[in-house]
């Protein structure tokens, strides 16, 4: 399966989190790697949505959608800051 | 257009189709009327649900091809095995509804405050939000020397190829054919590497600024050979296609 990264689940992230968080930075649980999550490995069908860390491949975030409810596991991180929308006023 | 964007949860609307344009063969431009828009920044993309008689949804997620003040467009490229994409390349007309939640995202977004020359990187149809952020140079009367590295299969795939072929001042446009180049062709002919990286990319001591946008792979060698070439990883934003008709 292909891997994509966390751009791809910005919108799933938004309805979990209540705001844009492709921005935010997490920190691997295992390696201490610390980028955006916009940066993240993504497979988006594992089954469910998983989130790896782009330099040990350490599992970060479990995302799965099941009757209308989103389980969510992020275990795997030892740091999730907050995420920031694009808000420079506009021409 | 003053609008500042504020936190909001994403909610799922009817646009209406307002025009449609093929682009090539495969690709299609859609442009949509969507009443409670609250405008969007170049590179973000938006959510379209397609949802079934008998109750089946899919979602996928497709970069915003216009840029912000503009109308809002996507640009699809047909998946021949795909759920979504070949009925909004397909089926899909003026008028029709089509349901849809964004702007989304915030990462691979250009607003115009950084100054550095942009280094733009598509393979395929990850040319859309580089588009946005081309049309949003323009319309904001930004200066920003703008780079645009752009690899097709073949002249054919080229998506908004008019509007290549004449990038206003400021703007170099170089494109490579990587499977077939029509005669007289005097763009490159490979794919992009390292080498061709080295010699077409801004160099590092300008402090550009990179955007590259495509398949999985293309995206992988892109990042890898701009940070080889000593851009900072943090001045190169990168966004994955996969093989699902959107993201």
């Amino acid at each position: 399966m292909e891997a994509l990264d966390g751009n791809a689940i910005a919108g799933l992230l938004q309805d979990v989190f209540g705001t844009e968080m492709t921005t935010a930075v997490s920190v691997c649980g295992h390696c201490g790697d610390r980028r955006p999550v916009a940066e993240l490995v993504v497979y988006l069908r594992a089954p469910g949505t998983v989130a790896r860390c782009r330099t040990c491949g350490w599992v970060l975030m479990v995302l799965v959608e099941a009757r209308g409810l989103t389980c969510v596991d992020l275990n795997g991180l030892a740091e999730l800051g907050s995420g920031r929308p694009p808000s420079v006023v506009q021409s | 257009m003053a609008r500042t964007a504020v936190r909001r949860r994403l909610t799922w609307q009817v646009a209406t189709v307002t025009d449609v344009v093929d682009e090539t063969a495969r690709t299609r431009t859609i442009e949509l009327e969507v009443s409670d828009w609250p405008g969007h920044f170049a590179g973000q993309h938006l959510d379209v649900r397609l949802t079934a008689e008998d109750g089946y949804r899919a979602e996928r997620s497709y970069s915003i091809a216009s840029a912000p003040g503009e109308p809002v467009a996507i640009t699809v490229e047909r998946l021949d095995d795909g759920e979504v994409s070949p009925y909004l390349t397909e089926e899909l007309r003026v008028e029709d509804a089509l349901e849809l939640r964004g702007p989304i995202g915030g990462y691979f977004v250009w607003d115009g405050a950084d100054s550095r020359p942009l280094l733009l990187v598509a393979g395929g149809s990850g040319i859309v939000p580089l588009r946005a952020i081309l049309r949003h140079r323009e319309r904001s009367g930004s200066g920003v020397p703008v780079r645009l590295l752009y690899s097709s299969r073949t002249l054919d795939d080229v998506i908004y190829r008019a509007e290549l072929a004449e990038p206003p001042t400021g703007v170099e446009v170089v494109q490579t054919l990587t499977r077939e180049q029509p005669e007289g062709w005097t763009g490159y002919a490979r794919r992009v590497d390292p080498a061709l990286l080295g010699e077409v990319a801004w160099p590092s001591e300008q402090m550009p600024l990179a955007f590259v946008c495509g398949p999985t792979n293309f995206v992988e060698t892109v990042a890898s050979g701009l940070v080889a070439l000593g851009y900072p990883p943090a001045r190169v934003k990168t966004e994955r296609f996969g093989a699902t008709g959107g993201r």
